[in-house]
C-alpha cells in the first residue's frame, strides 16, 4: 500500500512538473501581456510533433534542443501576425482568437502527421527501471524530472539576472513605465511569448516521450494549467511552479483512494483556494484580480 | 429609431414562425432550423452576461449541459415529462450557477474567464467518469423526449420534427421576452452600468458583486434552458455539451452575431450552426475552418453582424 502511494505520489509530481512548465508560460504571458494563450496547448503538440520528425536526422538529443526553438520561432510568428493587434483591446479578443487558433493548430497536425497516435522513440537507455523494488522508477521519468528542473532554473535565472528578465518582471508591474524609460515593449512582449511558447514546445518533447503522441496531447493538460496558476496565486511564478506540482500530487494521490476523481478533484481544491485564500497560495495582496 | 427597433424585432419574430417553411428551399432542414433556435437561445442567454454585464465568463458549456443532462436522465431513469425533466436540468444547473458564482465574483476580466472555465471541466469529468448513471464517454442513450401532454391537449414532438420546432421555438421566445425584460428593468440598466463603469456604479451605491452574481445566475439559468432543448432534440447527450470547445463557441456566436444588440447572438448561432453543418458535411478538417472563422471575426469583423449593421444608430 505504501508503495503504492509511493508510486502515485511520484507519478504525480511528474504529472504536475508538466501542469508546472505549461503553466509558467502561459503565466508569462499572462502577467506580462494580459494575454491568456488558449493556443498553449497546441504549441506544446506541435513541439511534440517537430521532435517526432526530426529524431530521425538529428536523434533525441539534437531534436530535444532544436524542437523547442522552433516552436518558439513559430509562436513569434503567430504573436508578431496575430496578437500584437490585440494588445490594450478587451481580453475577449485574444482569448477568442487563440482559442479559434488552437482548433486551428490541432486540426493542421491531425491533416501533417495523421489523427491516430504515434510511438515516440526515447533513447532506449532511458526507457529501463533503475530498480527492480520501485519500478516505476524508469530513467525517463528521472530525466525529466531533471530537465525540467533544470528548465525551470534557468527560467528563474533568466528572469532574476538577466536584463530581458529584469525588463519581463518590471514590466509586469507597469509596462507603461518601463516603455516611458526607454525599453521597447513591443520588442520586449514578443519576446516574453516567444519565451512562453519555446517551454511549451521543450513540454511537448518530454510529454511526448512518456505520453506518446496525438493531436490532443495538449488538450488534458492546459485545464490542468489554468487551475496551476489560480492555485498558486496570480502573478507569481514561484506559486505557479508549486501549484503545478500540488494538483499533480493531488490528483496522483486521489488516484488511489478515489480513481473516478482523479481530473475532478483538482478542480474542486481550485475551489477550495477561492474560498479560503481567494489570492491563491502566493498571490500578492491587492493584486486579486 | 423606436419603430424601427419594433419593425426589427417583428421581423426577426416572423423570419423564425416561418423558418421551418423555407429551410428547405435554401437547402437546410427541419432539425437544423431547430438546431439555430436552441444555439440562439444559449448565445442569447450568455450574451445577458457577456454584451450586457461586460464579464467574461468561458464556462457556460457546463450550465448547458448539466441542463441537458438534467434533463435526459430525468427523463430516463425517473419517467419524467419533458417540461418537468427540462426544469429539473434548469434547476440543477442554477444551482450549480449559485454555488460557483459565489466564489468567482469578485474575479474580473481575462480572471474571471479563467476561473469559469476551470470550473466548467468539473462537470465534464464527473459526466465523463461516472459510466453507470451518464453513459460516461458514449453518452446517455435509450431513452426519447416524450410527448407533451396537457389532459386531453398533446403535442406529438416526438416524431414530428416541425412540433418540435415550433415547442423550442416557443420557449425560446418566451425565455427572450423575459430576457429583454430584465435588461430593461432597473436592474438591467444598473448591469449596463457596471459593463460601462464599474468604478463609478460602485459610487453611485450598486452592489456590483452582488449584481453580476445575479446575472450569472440569470444567465446560466436561461443556457440551461437551451441545454434541456438540446438533449430533447438529439435524444441523446454526451459529455461533449459540457466541454470548454462549446464554451468557447457560445462566445465566438455572440461576437459573430454583435454582442452590443439583443438579437445579435441568435444572429452569430445561425451562421455558426449553418457554417459548421455545412463545412462538417464538406471536408474532414472543418475544425481548421472553423478557427479560422474564429481569427478573421475577432481580428476583422469584431462588432459583429448587427453591430456592423446597427453602426450609427444608438444601438
Amino acid at each position: 500500500m505504501s508503495q503504492l502511494i509511493l508510486f502515485n505520489v511520484f507519478n504525480g509530481l511528474i504529472v504536475g512538473a508538466f501542469y508546472a512548465l505549461m503553466a509558467l508560460g502561459l503565466s508569462l504571458i499572462l502577467n506580462l501581456s494580459g494575454v491568456i494563450n488558449f493556443a498553449h496547448g497546441a504549441f506544446l503538440a506541435l513541439g511534440a510533433y517537430l521532435a517526432y520528425t526530426l529524431i530521425p536526422y538529428i536523434g533525441f538529443w539534437g531534436a530535444l534542443v532544436l524542437s523547442p526553438i522552433l516552436t518558439g520561432i513559430f509562436g513569434l510568428a503567430v504573436e508578431r501576425v496575430l496578437i500584437r493587434p490585440l494588445y490594450g483591446g478587451d481580453p475577449l479578443y485574444s482569448l477568442l482568437l487563440t482559442f479559434g487558433l488552437a482548433y486551428m493548430m490541432q486540426d493542421a497536425i491531425k491533416y501533417i502527421w495523421g489523427a491516430q497516435s504515434l510511438p515516440f522513440q526515447a533513447p532506449a537507455w532511458l526507457m529501463k527501471s533503475l530498480s527492480s523494488q520501485y519500478f516505476f522508477l524508469t530513467g525517463y521519468r528521472m530525466f525529466m524530472m531533471l530537465i525540467v528542473a533544470l528548465a525551470v532554473a534557468a527560467l528563474f535565472g533568466v528572469l532574476g539576472y538577466t536584463r530581458l528578465g529584469i525588463r519581463i518582471r518590471a514590466g509586469t508591474r507597469d509596462l507603461e513605465t518601463v516603455s516611458t524609460l526607454g525599453v521597447n515593449t513591443r520588442l520586449l512582449r514578443s519576446l516574453n511569448f516567444g519565451l512562453g511558447v519555446y517551454i511549451a514546445g521543450l513540454a511537448g518533447v518530454l510529454a511526448a516521450g512518456l505520453l506518446g503522441l496525438a493531436p490532443t496531447i495538449g488538450d488534458n493538460l492546459i485545464m490542468p494549467s489554468f487551475v496551476a496558476i489560480i492555485v498558486g496565486g496570480l502573478g507569481s511564478l514561484v506559486g505557479t511552479l508549486l501549484g503545478g506540482l500540488l494538483i499533480g500530487v493531488v490528483s496522483g494521490v486521489t488516484a488511489v483512494f478515489f480513481p473516478s476523481a482523479t481530473e475532478a478533484v483538482i478542480y474542486v481544491m481550485m475551489g477550495l483556494v477561492l474560498l479560503v485564500r481567494p489570492r491563491g497560495l502566493l498571490g500578492e495582496e491587492g493584486r486579486v484580480h | 429609431m423606436k419603430a424601427s427597433r419594433l419593425a426589427f424585432d417583428a421581423a426577426v419574430i416572423a423570419a423564425l414562425l416561418t423558418m421551418p417553411f423555407w429551410m428547405a428551399a435554401v437547402g437546410g432542414y427541419t432539425e437544423l432550423a431547430t438546431r439555430v433556435v436552441v444555439m440562439g437561445l444559449a448565445a442569447m442567454s450568455l450574451n445577458f452576461l457577456l454584451g450586457y454585464t461586460g464579464v467574461l465568463s468561458f464556462g457556460h458549456a457546463a450550465y448547458f449541459g448539466l441542463g441537458g443532462y438534467g434533463a435526459a436522465m430525468a427523463i430516463k431513469y425517473l419517467d419524467w415529462g419533458a417540461l418537468p425533466a427540462m426544469a429539473l436540468g434548469v434547476a440543477v444547473a442554477t444551482l450549480a450557477a449559485i454555488t460557483i458564482g459565489a466564489l468567482i465574483v469578485r474575479r474580473r476580466g481575462v480572471y474571471f474567464a479563467m476561473v469559469t472555465i476551470a470550473f466548467g471541466q468539473v462537470f465534464y469529468f464527473i459526466a465523463f467518469r461516472w459510466n453507470d448513471m451518464t453513459g460516461g464517454d458514449d453518452g446517455l442513450t435509450g431513452w426519447r423526449r416524450p410527448p407533451i401532454e396537457f389532459g386531453p391537449w398533446k403535442l406529438d414532438i416526438v416524431n414530428d420534427d416541425k412540433s418540435f420546432y415550433y415547442f423550442a421555438l416557443v420557449i425560446m421566445l418566451i425565455s427572450a421576452a423575459a430576457m429583454a425584460r430584465l435588461i430593461n428593468s432597473p436592474l438591467g440598466r444598473s448591469l449596463i452600468a457596471i459593463r460601462e463603469n464599474e468604478r463609478r456604479a460602485r459610487f453611485l451605491g450598486v452592489a456590483v458583486e452582488r449584481r453580476i452574481w445575479l446575472s450569472f445566475v440569470i444567465s446560466c439559468f436561461f443556457v440551461s434552458i437551451a441545454g434541456g432543448l438540446y438533449a430533447l432534440l438529439n435524444n441523446f447527450i454526451d459529455p461533449r455539451a459540457l466541454r470548454f470547445d462549446l464554451s468557447g463557441n457560445l462566445v465566438i456566436m455572440a461576437l459573430m452575431g454583435g454582442m452590443r444588440s439583443f438579437w445579435g447572438p441568435l444572429f452569430g448561432a445561425a451562421i455558426f450552426v449553418v457554417l459548421q453543418d455545412y463545412l462538417s458535411s464538406r471536408t474532414e478538417n472543418w475544425m481548421f475552418l472553423i478557427g479560422l472563422v474564429f481569427v478573421l471575426v475577432v481580428r476583422f469583423f469584431p462588432r459583429g453582424l448587427l453591430g456592423v449593421l446597427w453602426r450609427g444608430s444608438a444601438a
